[in-house]
């Protein structure tokens, strides 16, 4: 009895969690423009979609920008951990300090003064602001991933291949990186998530008709609902949804593989 | 690697002082300046008057209210997740609670209008059963079921991963010991979970008192927030100096509020160390 009703409160709140979604999906094919009806199945609005160059325009931008700022602070974010890594206690605690004001400082925040140094700067705001935007937001989190792999790493290691005659370079490349790769790949899907679901930031920081999905979705919702959102919504559901898919399926794998070894 | 490769580092901090410091920076100047470019408290003096007085205190009260509803809603989802004893379903459970949280926030928020506008689905349903039509969108309740819709799962992971770290022979002792499952609850496994639950407090209020989505699009503009306040004068009203020292004020709530909590959750690890 316990268990069943534990069971019908889990289900209830997966109900609250996924029912707006699912409404929001079924509407998308909904022929009837007002809502209160269903008018039949139709694709009209996803062919609407794949028409309006508007749209086409920021999932462009939206790809693009998450693509650069994800390689640019997978980059920046490793090599400076690696530095900042062989400060002392001191200096180090500073610098992780101010790296992590993006982290905690509310987004509007973060994106309300990247504008006004835009303005200072008197650069025009447009894809290159949004980009810095984004790179500034997202490096904090690839060295937050990437720090704490290089102090579990063996320092015997590299005196290991200090001995064997490894040159600095071949220390960093042959050694280090290859400890540190899972702490990277992990800042880099942290990267590439927040950048391509960011709204508040790009939002703040952008112009000159360069937009991405979210502040486009913004600027329709703003005006009510419209059938070509729910469409839009649809898809970027089922791209999201697919791709935790298969990284997931390629973890359980991986595990697998791992374990077996073992 | 020696010493000399700290020179790698250096490039990030020339970044972080550009970006990350000076903007903060700046956000300061403009807030203690006026038009004209000469000090001035008159952005702050103009803050502290009812309306915007009001607009705070109207932010931090949502926020509170919905970080409350999210932590009674959201402590028994990971209670009863954390004790499925099969690790598969536990994982499962898991993953459909915080699959929302990739979904694009503007995205969730949005399909809450489809469900609540005055031709949206709940009030056709009503219709349909010739009940009278309610206005459910576009005040604060829509306002907050939009925080507590969005927050929820960031209030059940971090209590979770606690609770599923808890050594289960404490409560096995606490039993037999003589505690009873209430006293065993309220006695061992709660107490042990409040560093999740502190996380879970922090990450609700911090995005709910400085959003401006959730209202503009679930409150209609009627129900100005902090976070739109900060918007409309930066981006409509074009008042950057009023807007910067809104949202210095903001930021310092929220840090005092961050240190608040933290403190709290030391002095509860020290309790509990002691017991220990």
């Amino acid at each position: 009895m316990k268990k069943a009703l534990r069971n019908v409160y889990l289900y209830i709140m997966l109900l609250f969690l996924y029912a707006p979604i699912l409404v929001l999906m079924v509407y998308s094919f909904n022929a009837s423009k007002s809502r209160g009806q269903w008018g039949g199945f139709t694709l009209e609005w996803y062919r609407r979609l794949f028409m309006d160059s508007n749209i086409q325009s920021a999932l462009y931008y939206t790809v693009l920008v998450a693509i650069l700022a994800t390689i640019i602070s997978t980059i920046v974010g490793t090599i400076s951990s690696i530095g900042i890594f062989l400060y002392g206690n001191r200096v180090q605690k500073l610098m992780l300090n101010v790296n992590y004001i993006p982290v905690i400082n509310p987004d509007i925040v973060t994106g309300v003064s990247m504008m006004i140094l835009f303005a200072f700067m008197s650069m025009r705001q447009g894809f290159a602001t949004m980009l810095i935007a984004h790179i500034t937001f997202c490096i904090p989190y690839v060295i937050l991933s990437v720090l704490p792999k290089l102090r579990q790493m063996d320092v015997n290691l590299i005196e290991a291949a200090m001995d064997l005659g490894a040159r600095p370079m071949q220390i960093i490349t042959k050694v280090v990186l290859a400890e540190i790769k899972p702490g990277i790949v992990t800042g880099l899907l942290f990267a590439f998530t927040l950048s391509i679901d960011d709204f508040v930031i790009s939002f703040f920081t952008t112009g000159s008709g360069v937009s991405n999905l979210s502040i486009y979705v913004y600027s329709m919702a703003k005006r009510g609902i419209s059938p070509e959102i729910n469409a839009l919504s649809t898809l970027m559901i089922l791209t999201v949804t697919l791709l935790l898919f298969v990284i997931n399926k390629r973890n359980n794998k991986k595990t697998k593989i791992t374990g077996e070894r073992i | 690697m020696n010493k000399n490769m700290r020179v790698l580092g250096l490039p990030y901090v020339a970044w972080m002082l550009i970006f990350i410091c000076l903007p903060i920076v700046l956000l300061g100047v403009y807030s203690f300046t006026n038009n004209t470019g000469n000090f001035s408290l008159e952005n702050f003096k103009s803050f502290f008057t009812p309306i915007y007085i009001q607009i705070l205190l109207n932010s931090l009260y949502l926020a509170f209210i919905s970080t409350v509803i999210c932590f009674i809603l959201g402590y028994p989802v990971a209670y009863i997740i954390a004790k499925i004893p099969s690790e598969k379903t536990r994982n499962t459970f898991l993953l459909l609670f915080i699959l929302p949280m990739w979904m694009n926030f503007l995205l969730r928020t949005y399909s809450w209008m489809t469900l609540l506008g005055n031709n949206g689905l709940i009030n056709t349903l009503l219709q349909a059963l010739s009940l009278p039509q309610l206005n459910l969108l576009y005040n604060s309740g829509a306002v907050l079921l939009g925080m507590v819709y969005n927050f929820l799962p960031f209030m059940i992971y971090p209590i979770y991963s606690i609770l599923i770290k808890i050594d289960a022979n404490y409560a096995i002792a606490a039993g037999d010991l003589g505690a009873n499952p209430r006293q065993t609850f309220m006695k061992i496994t709660f107490p042990l979970s409040i560093p999740g639950v502190i996380t879970g407090i922090t990450m609700v209020f911090m995005p709910a008192v400085s959003t401006f989505v959730i209202p503009s699009l679930l409150g209609g503009g009627q129900n100005m927030l902090i976070g739109n306040l900060i918007e409309q004068q930066l981006m409509q009203a074009g008042n950057w100096h009023f807007g910067s020292a809104a949202s210095l004020i903001m930021m310092t709530i929220i840090l005092i509020a961050m240190q608040v909590m933290n403190r709290f959750d030391k002095t509860q690890q020290k309790n509990m160390e002691m017991l220990a």
